[in-house]
């Protein structure tokens, strides 16, 4: 499944629910099942420091495939993380690169991006960016 | 309980603050994100308005009717500023942006006249940010040393550690009245007299208390005193740093150019008396004249009577929150304002403000520019609710079954 797929995918699942409360405990239950991250790789250099909460994220280059790893200490930025996970993992620097990133927009999910949230998950998304450029960089 | 709420009529005081009757996200607002800002009654937002339309112009230099007349309400403000602190002269009383302006402007003068190597500034662990940094850039300068007064894990000021950090080096005390993040109220004056025997001067960040206490800066006896318009029923952007008379005469001019000079040549500069000499530029002439009027609201309805009730509001929040099983509130102080901080075990400050900002809660959560406090704590944040007069016990209700119903999805 493509970066695109996978995003409509959720964005098809996220249709379901009609109220915010549902989208939130879906949220926090993807927060909860996360796979943790391995202690070896919450350092202070994976940390992204958010002024709410703390996002880790690891990345890994695997046959030709990053494959990323995160963790927060908010569960909510967890099930959002999850969700990031679910889309940006297993595929190749470049095509990390050239996705744009449109399913938080979609299911409703916008102000987690917003600046004012500081959550974290705004640089997140421009670490996942980063590695996807300095692996390709490599490869 | 019932014997203020008598007194005070808060459905009719609630009418005065339009935004209190909004909606968000589908719930009607309960605001107790007080501490961050205030909300504004009408009488302020009016006074904004009319300004604009019927007064405005330049300040202190016009010959002409408009000019004179914002003048007058401009000075006229100020005036109420002092009445409002008991200042000795109105000309103690000195317009800035708020209070992290007013304690940049004395880090800086006061810094540049008094501040030598090896001299001493004392702060308390549970200062913000802004009663911080403008003390950590000017010692760097001068080679001067910060020192920490400790607190307790009630979150209080430790009196006796602070009278052993006190030198004869002790230049300055910069320490808060009411603390942001614990509530915590301080004995001001007493470490006031205390610094004094030292021969050490003493600012108070005043931010927090002012909204909900009375404050009397000549028996205080404070050397400075540090304000927010905006924390108070005012606008943003501006607030008041109070001096003495002969301190601030003392000092060298903050910022240069308009309004503060007497007489420029390109050969020498001489400036201009108090307050101006601290006020360089067109100042936000609407900003101190609408803060005024925020004053009037406040003398309207008794400053005792918004601290009596907004105790009631307090205590009553305090037992309720500790019904919740694994509530944890930082900050037990023996004597608080209207500020309740807590953390729930097992769920972090975040994911509660954002599910109960979805039920029309508005708190604020985080480390609330405190972040060696946190440290103190050991903790990374809390969620804080902040409470003014217009909060009422109902919304404290709606306040607590949002929050258990938070705690229930999160856990």
């Amino acid at each position: 499944m493509t970066i695109k797929e996978t995003q409509e995918e959720i964005v098809e699942e996220f249709a379901l629910f009609d109220e915010w409360m549902d989208k939130y405990e879906h949220i926090i239950e993807l927060g909860k099942e996360l796979p943790l991250i391995e202690e070896q790789y919450k350092t202070e250099n994976n940390l992204i420091k958010g002024c709410q909460s703390r996002v880790w994220l690891h990345a890994e280059l695997i046959d030709g495939k990053i494959i990323f790893t995160a963790d927060s200490d908010a569960i909510i930025t967890k099930g959002i993380i999850a969700l990031m996970i679910r889309v940006f993992s297993n595929h190749s620097p470049k095509e990390i690169a050239d996705a744009e990133l449109f399913f938080i927009d979609q299911i409703g999910l916008k102000e987690h991006l917003s600046p004012t949230r500081s959550n974290g998950l705004v640089s997140m998304v421009k670490q996942i960016k980063i590695y996807s450029i300095a692996f390709q960089a490599k490869t | 309980m019932k014997a203020i709420t008598e007194t005070l009529d808060i459905e009719a005081i609630r009418k005065e603050f339009p935004i209190l009757s909004r909606e968000v996200n589908g719930h009607p607002l309960v605001y107790f994100d007080n501490g961050a800002t205030s909300q504004k009654p009408q009488q302020v937002i009016d006074t904004i308005s009319r300004y604009y339309e019927y007064e405005n112009s330049n300040i202190h230099r016009g010959i002409h009717t408009l000019s004179q007349e914002a003048t007058t309400a401009y000075e006229e403000a100020r005036k109420t500023l002092q009445n409002f602190i008991n200042a000795k002269h109105e000309h103690e009383v000195i317009f800035t942006k708020g209070t992290t302006d007013s304690i940049n402007l004395i880090a800086s003068s006061f810094g540049k006249k008094y501040l030598n190597e090896g001299d001493e500034i004392i702060i308390s662990t549970m200062e913000h940010h802004s009663n911080i940094v403008p003390w950590q850039i000017i010692c760097e300068e001068k080679g001067a040393i910060l020192k920490v007064v400790p607190i307790n894990d009630k979150g209080e000021f430790l009196f006796d550690k602070f009278e052993k950090l006190l030198t004869n080096k002790t230049k300055l005390v910069a320490v808060t009245h009411v603390s942001n993040t614990l509530g915590t109220i301080n004995p001001v004056k007493e470490i006031i007299d205390t610094a004094h025997k030292k021969g050490a001067l003493v600012l108070i960040d005043g931010a927090q208390a002012v909204p909900h206490t009375k404050v009397d800066v000549q028996e205080l006896n404070c050397d400075f005193y540090a304000f927010s318009g905006h924390k108070m029923f005012g606008p943003t952007g501006v607030g008041i740093l109070y001096g003495k008379e002969d301190l601030l005469n003392s000092l060298p001019p903050y910022q240069g150019g308009g309004d503060m000079i007497k007489t420029v040549t390109f050969e020498k500069t001489t400036y201009n008396e108090l307050p101006h000499k601290f006020e360089a530029g067109t100042p936000n002439i609407v900003g101190g004249i609408a803060l005024a009027s925020a004053v009037d609201y406040i003398n309207e309805i008794g400053i005792d009577k918004i601290e009596a009730y907004e105790h009631e509001l307090l205590n009553y929040a305090t037992e309720q929150i500790k019904q919740i099983e694994g509530v944890r509130i930082i900050g037990e102080a023996k004597k608080k304002a209207s500020v309740l901080s807590f953390l729930v075990e097992g769920t972090h400050p975040t994911d509660i403000g954002t599910i109960i900002d979805k039920l029309g809660i508005a708190i604020r959560t985080g480390h609330h520019c405190t972040e060696p406090l946190m440290n103190r704590f050991n903790i990374p944040g809390t969620a804080r609710a902040s409470f003014a007069f217009y909060n009422t016990f109902e919304e404290i209700d709606t306040f607590i079954n949002a929050l258990k119903r938070a705690v229930k999805m999160l856990l």
